[in-house]
């Protein structure tokens, strides 16, 4: 609790927190949505908003409102699959590769490497396109996931190579301690700050090239997400007709998404620093 | 047992530069001693002399190129970390990042115990690990939970003691343990060995460079230089008669500590330490006072004189017609 | 008495520490006052923590924050009046700094920029100070005094790392008389060094001070160096001066307990009986003890001790403590 008190202090955390918990409760509400997401003209369409309908309806005669707490759920499940599976193979490649050094290293480095180099997006056109009717959240998660983990492996595997070669390195050594739990204990407080803010920056990326993807057609079109609702608004030409309520809903809860997930980050990893942890230990 | 580790010819090449100019740097050049149980020897010399990487060769964490460690009569092959089970315990330099700054200190204790298996239950664990605290003269009480951050140096060297000790280690690796520590606190760490040989039967390989509490606290001492041993024996004849000509220009340029004793001439120092690993003949031959022709091209043998080894022209008889 | 070129009274630098809600203020230089004479190499001993470091900083007259000047003054000679330090501005303290005053910090050798040429670092150095010389001026100046120190010329065409240890801090010690500085503040310039690079580098600064007549003060842990070089010695202990005098007085009658320990724990060539250290440990600046800083640790501590601070006593002319146990001599 203490933590939550001192990370308060920093106003980035509280805006973004606050983003972030009215988001959530908007995901939330996609439970208790009256309509079905996936139907067409269950309202009548192009009103604007009211007290009836909150923001509005859309073209396709669906309520605005409701569209976009499951357009956020959805659009926060894909990157947060995106992001935890590409963590995952991060941190595994990156440790592996750094403790264990030779030819491992030079192995899964060349894959990383590979993955950065390759024109990223073609790529995922082409899988996108291949992949489209097997759609859906789980499999564009791990689309995304695949292309996600080259930087940040490199990035782990840099902080564990210099770590190894720390004296407390030696002790855990002579204090008996294997491998595992000598990388995971001795290593893991200084590779979590790095691990926390890419998890949240990889959420940030996979939402933003998932409503790139989205806009221009590769995705699943009836699963609502920030990036399909944007898709069928320019479709139906709101910005022409005016229908603003159904463009500037996504975009505004989109932006207002990735401001709070940078700052999220940013003052995370900023408290988790090793460097500041150390001034504020045994204080 | 006469002798608890052996080094025979211990030899240890870097190859430094690209694939164009590659040079050889031998950082330890065919080096001999041994320890005894129940002993402190001492390894000195300046920083660059090798004594560093012969400890870490012994205690496995570098491959030497070429030579032998044996340890109870048994050689030791590759890294091994069954070598710390056979009761090798070090401690190092830094006391400040000999532990990790993120963990608390004590969590290294109650993992050697658990790896090691020295208690069943954990009141046995924090007993044992204060019976240890109390060794070094610090309790249980004041050491629970706290950073390495909270403590002074000293202390914090005292507790790294106190870790290598849980395991009941009959030789002591100590590289450098007090370099860091203030001049005056050294005492109590230095007497701590004394401690560990008198009541306990520990061997300590003291690596250092500082004569002063060499002295005060060995029972044999080797001089490094460069990577070879230059003058090898018992610590009142080396540092109160030193032979060899760096042993007597390392004698004298300890400080006194006595303003009537300062030092008169002057010393010429070498400004690329390097030239004289590459040498041929004998490394000194750039500053030694008295060197002699054949010092530049012909490395000198292994002399006996009076119980203390030294490796210098000027005691080789044979040259003496 | 003799022209004083650097004098403090009562000084007290305190760290002032804001750490999320709550104030910490270390107490690193304690009401100080010292004279410090032109012409002579004054040494300040003390354990790691004593201040030490905080007080050159304080006679450098480099008061960052959190370092605070908290009260006193500090006085230097120049020519024939005082300066009072604190009422200094920005461009009067720079130019007091370096042409008056140099610093030579611990661990100095990493103060050369390592993707410099040392030559660069001289004649970048003599341009920021010095108006109207070339660059090839400025070379030939760093040249000579190189020389004139008796180090070789021919390192100025190398970098940092392509040097010794030793030779770096010489390098830096160079760098720092390059303008005839009235005062060389030098913080444990021995500290990491190798026994007869020490000994060189003590050489060296001793050169210094017969040549430029200057004033050095030298600050190390290590008596063996203050043995072999101050003129006079000032024992520091948990912010205070507690004892000063000549060299020779401080070694041969010490007559504050802690110096007595810090002189008796150091080992001596053919003695190999069993000696102690300065038992327990400093207090911490951030919550000092009642009183005398030292009685918890104090072998003969009196009841007056836990309560009051002594003031000092002269036992002599050229000898100062601040003990109850010594009386006026």
């Amino acid at each position: 609790m203490k933590v939550f008190r001192d990370l308060f202090k920093d106003y980035r955390f509280c805006f973004s927190f606050g983003v972030l918990v009215i988001i959530l409760i908007l995901a939330f509400l996609s439970l208790f949505s009256p309509y079905d997401p996936t139907l067409w003209n269950v309202v009548p369409r192009d009103l604007k908003p009211s007290a009836k309908y909150l923001l509005g309806t859309d073209s396709n005669g669906q309520d605005i409102f409701w569209q976009a707490t499951y357009a956020v759920r959805n659009s926060l499940i894909i990157s947060f699959i995106a992001a935890l599976v590409s963590r995952g193979i991060a941190i595994l490649v990156g440790m592996v590769s750094g403790y264990k050094g030779g030819s491992t290293d030079r192995v899964l480095m060349f894959i990383s490497d590979s993955l950065l180099v390759i024109p990223l997006f073609l790529i995922m056109v082409m899988l996108a396109m291949l992949v489209r009717q097997y759609m859906n959240l789980v499999i564009l998660g791990l689309l995304l996931s695949i292309f996600g983990w080259a930087w940040d492996a490199r990035v782990i595997r840099s902080v564990i190579l210099s770590l190894r070669e720390r004296e407390f390195t030696q002790t855990a050594i002579l204090s008996g301690t294997g491998t595992v739990r000598l990388v995971m204990n001795e290593y893991m407080p200084y590779a979590t700050p790095l691990i926390f803010s890419t998890l949240i920056n990889n959420m940030s990326w996979a939402i933003g090239l998932e409503i790139t993807l989205a806009i221009l057609g590769l995705v699943n079109l009836s699963i609502p997400t920030l990036g399909t609702m944007l898709n069928w608004a320019i479709t139906y030409q709101a910005i022409l007709l005016g229908h603003w309520w159904w463009v500037y809903t996504p975009v505004v809860l989109s932006v207002f998404l990735f401001v709070a997930l940078y700052w999220l980050s940013v003052s995370i990893s900023e408290y988790l620093d090793p460097r500041t942890r150390i001034q504020r230990v045994g204080a | 047992m006469e002798k608890l580790l052996e080094v025979n010819l211990l030899k240890k090449e870097y190859t430094l530069g690209s694939l164009i100019a590659r040079i050889k740097l031998t950082a330890v050049d065919n080096i001999s001693f041994y320890i005894k149980p129940a002993e402190i020897f001492t390894l000195a010399g300046e920083s660059g002399c090798g004594k560093t990487t012969s400890a870490k060769i012994i205690l496995g964490f570098e491959e030497q190129t070429s030579g032998a460690v044996i340890h109870k009569g048994k050689p030791k092959t590759r890294k091994e970390r069954a070598w710390i089970t056979e009761g090798v315990q070090a401690i190092f330099q830094d006391p400040f990042t000999t532990f990790n700054p993120l963990r608390t200190v004590d969590r290294y204790f109650f993992e050697t115990v658990q790896n090691f298996k020295l208690a069943r239950t954990n009141p046995e664990a924090i007993a044992l690990i204060d019976r240890k605290l109390k060794l070094v003269g610090l309790s249980y009480e004041e050491f629970a939970g706290k950073y390495p951050n909270e403590y002074s140096g000293g202390q914090l060297q005292r507790i790294s003691i106190a870790r290598a000790l849980l395991t009941d280690p009959t030789l002591l690796i100590a590289d450098e343990p007090v370099s860091m520590v203030d001049a005056s606190l050294r005492m109590s760490i230095v007497n701590l060995f004394k401690k560990l040989r008198d009541e306990f039967g520990v061997s300590v390989l003291y690596i250092t460079h500082d004569l002063a509490t060499a002295y005060y606290v060995s029972d044999r001492i080797a001089i490094m230089f460069r990577g070879n041993i230059v003058e090898m024996g018992p610590v009142e004849q080396v540092l109160m008669a030193p032979r060899h000509p760096y042993t007597k220009l390392l004698r004298e340029s300890i400080p006194e500590i006595d303003p009537k004793k300062r030092w008169h001439d002057t010393v010429s120092l070498t400004e690329l330490e390097h030239d004289e690993y590459l040498r041929n003949g004998c490394k000194f031959a750039g500053r030694c006072p008295v060197v002699m022709e054949m010092c530049k091209s012909v490395v000198p043998r292994d002399l006996v004189v009076d119980d203390v080894l030294v490796k210098c022209h000027k005691y080789d008889e044979s040259y003496n017609s | 008495m003799n022209n004083f070129i650097l004098r403090t009274e009562k000084l007290k630098a305190f760290y002032i520490l804001d750490m999320q809600g709550t104030q910490k203020i270390v107490k690193a230089v304690n009401e100080v006052e010292l004279e410090i004479e032109e012409n002579e190499i004054y040494g300040i001993a003390g354990e790691s923590g004593c201040g030490k470091t905080t007080l050159l900083k304080a006679l450098f007259n480099s008061f960052d924050p959190p370092l605070h000047l908290v009260g006193g003054k500090i006085f230097y000679g120049m020519g024939d009046r005082y300066v009072d330090g604190t009422s200094l501005n920005q461009e009067d303290k720079r130019k007091l700094r370096m042409e008056y005053i140099s610093y030579v910090p611990q661990g100095s050798m990493s103060v050369l920029n390592p993707v410099l040429k040392l030559k660069d670092t001289y004649q970048d150095f003599i341009a920021s100070h010095v108006d109207g010389k070339t660059r090839s001026e400025a070379f030939e100046i760093a040249k000579a005094h190189i020389s004139e120190l008796g180090l070789p010329a021919n390192i100025l065409g190398a970098y940092p790392h392509q040097l010794s240890g030793g030779m770096r801090q010489r390098v830096t010690i160079a760098l720092a008389t390059l303008l005839k500085p009235r005062i060389m503040i030098c913080d444990e310039p021995t500290t990491a060094l190798d026994v007869v690079v020490q000994r060189g580098v003590i050489q060296l600064l001793k050169d210094i001070q017969r040549n430029l007549k200057n004033t050095i003060i030298i600050v190390t842990h290590d008596m063996g160096v203050h043995a072999n070089i101050a003129d006079r010695v000032g024992i520091m202990y948990a912010g205070k001066i507690v004892e000063e005098a000549t060299t020779e007085l401080i070694f041969n009658s010490p007559l504050h307990p802690y110096t007595q320990f810090l002189i008796n724990s150091l080992p001596k060539f053919g003695d190999k009986s069993t000696r102690g250290s300065v038992p327990g440990s400093p207090p911490s600046l951030a919550d000092l003890p009642d009183g005398c800083p030292f009685h918890p640790r104090c072998p003969r501590v009196m009841d007056v001790c836990k309560t009051q601070m002594p003031g000092f006593v002269h036992p002599n002319d050229r000898h100062r403590v601040a003990c109850w146990l010594v009386g006026e001599g």
